[in-house]
């Protein structure tokens, strides 16, 4: 392995930890905690939330798969746009994780192997 | 099916037996968080603790990407609560079932909520009302958190003896893809994933790391409007 964190990385790891975990449990115990105080979630709360899963997702996944480069080829051509609209295919056919994570990855070897060999 | 005596156990057998499908596909989210934790420069300590203390794998995966490009705590903070504000939906959902329960045994159902559990437990709830509710709920969560706790470690010691070269972390990506399609189950949805993804890549060059974060909330701004439009 690389270098392990310093003091000053492992605190800054850790504290982020703590504070994540801190405002999910939040969350978690939000209404838990206080029903009988509030019946319902008001609907301006709950609207937006219905988005946050596909946004946050996709938000996460697109820059893993596509870099914009100065030419459309270039941006294209791409192993890792290639082994991920593989498994897109295979997400969205089985809607299955392990699946989809063995297509792309064997995908993405196979793009390795033969531009490398 | 309710014999009294046996009533109790059964009920929470019963929760583990339906989540064991789901299982299968939690454990390779769990080794990639392992993995990504090993990535990111996260040793066995931190990354169980997160593991533990978070236990909400997509957050976790986005803030160890985040802390492994050097993010600002602030926006590793911020993205991750962006990302799992969607418990408080599942909270005030769950809730009523949980109602009649001492505030002690809440505040720890409370802490094992995750998609997989919520989803379980109220359709279950609603087919099967005469099930013991924290019963059945604490059979199929627990089992959950036990599976992504071992999925974690393991994830951890295979992320620690595989080369890069194989290119594991390439997995991270592929699970959220997974969840992704099915998230996208009618137009408003749809169109909050392709404005999200789309903002994601064209501001993945902005400093501090903010793409993942405007990505995202561009994505759930764009689901709202096209809600009012296509109503």
């Amino acid at each position: 392995m690389t270098d392990a964190p310093v003091l000053g990385g492992s605190l800054g790891v850790w504290l982020a930890i703590v504070l994540i975990g801190l405002a999910t449990y939040g969350f978690r115990l939000s209404f838990i905690h206080l029903f009988g105080r509030i019946d319902e979630v008001p609907p301006r709360i709950k609207r937006p939330l219905r988005y946050v899963p596909p946004a946050v997702l996709a938000a996460l996944v697109l820059p893993k798969l596509l870099t914009i480069r100065p030419s459309v080829v270039a941006t294209v051509a791409d192993e890792r746009l290639i082994a991920g609209a593989v498994a897109g295919v295979i997400a969205w056919r089985t809607e299955n994780v392990m699946a989809t994570i063995a297509g792309g990855m064997v995908t993405l070897w196979l793009f390795r192997v033969v531009v490398f060999a | 099916m309710t014999v009294d005596g046996d009533l109790l156990d059964a009920d929470l057998r019963a929760g583990v037996r339906d989540v064991s499908p789901l299982l299968l596909g939690i454990a390779p989210f769990a080794l990639v968080a392992g993995i990504a934790a090993v990535d990111a420069g996260l040793g066995l300590a931190e990354a169980v603790g997160m593991s533990v203390i978070v236990f909400a794998g997509a957050s976790q995966l986005a803030a160890l990407d985040l802390l492994g490009s050097g993010a600002p705590l602030a926006v590793v903070v911020g993205t991750a609560v962006v990302i799992n504000v969607r418990m408080v939906m599942y909270s005030a959902s769950i809730a009523p079932h949980f109602a009649d329960y001492g505030r002690r045994l809440r505040a720890g159902l409370a802490y094992v909520l995750t998609d997989q559990a919520y989803a379980l437990s109220l359709a279950e709830f609603e087919s099967n009302p005469e099930r013991s509710r924290w019963r059945y709920y604490l059979g199929a969560a627990a089992s959950l958190w036990v599976v992504w706790q071992i999925g974690t470690v393991a994830g951890v010691v295979v992320g620690a003896s595989v080369p890069d070269a194989w290119g594991l972390t390439f997995a991270v990506p592929l699970v959220f893809l997974a969840l992704l399609v099915p998230a996208m189950k009618d137009r408003p949805t749809t169109a909050a994933g392709v404005a999200g993804g789309a903002i994601a890549v064209v501001a993945a060059g902005l400093p501090m790391n903010l793409g993942l974060l405007a990505g995202a909330v561009s994505g759930i701004a764009v689901g709202l409007a096209t809600e009012v439009f296509v109503e």
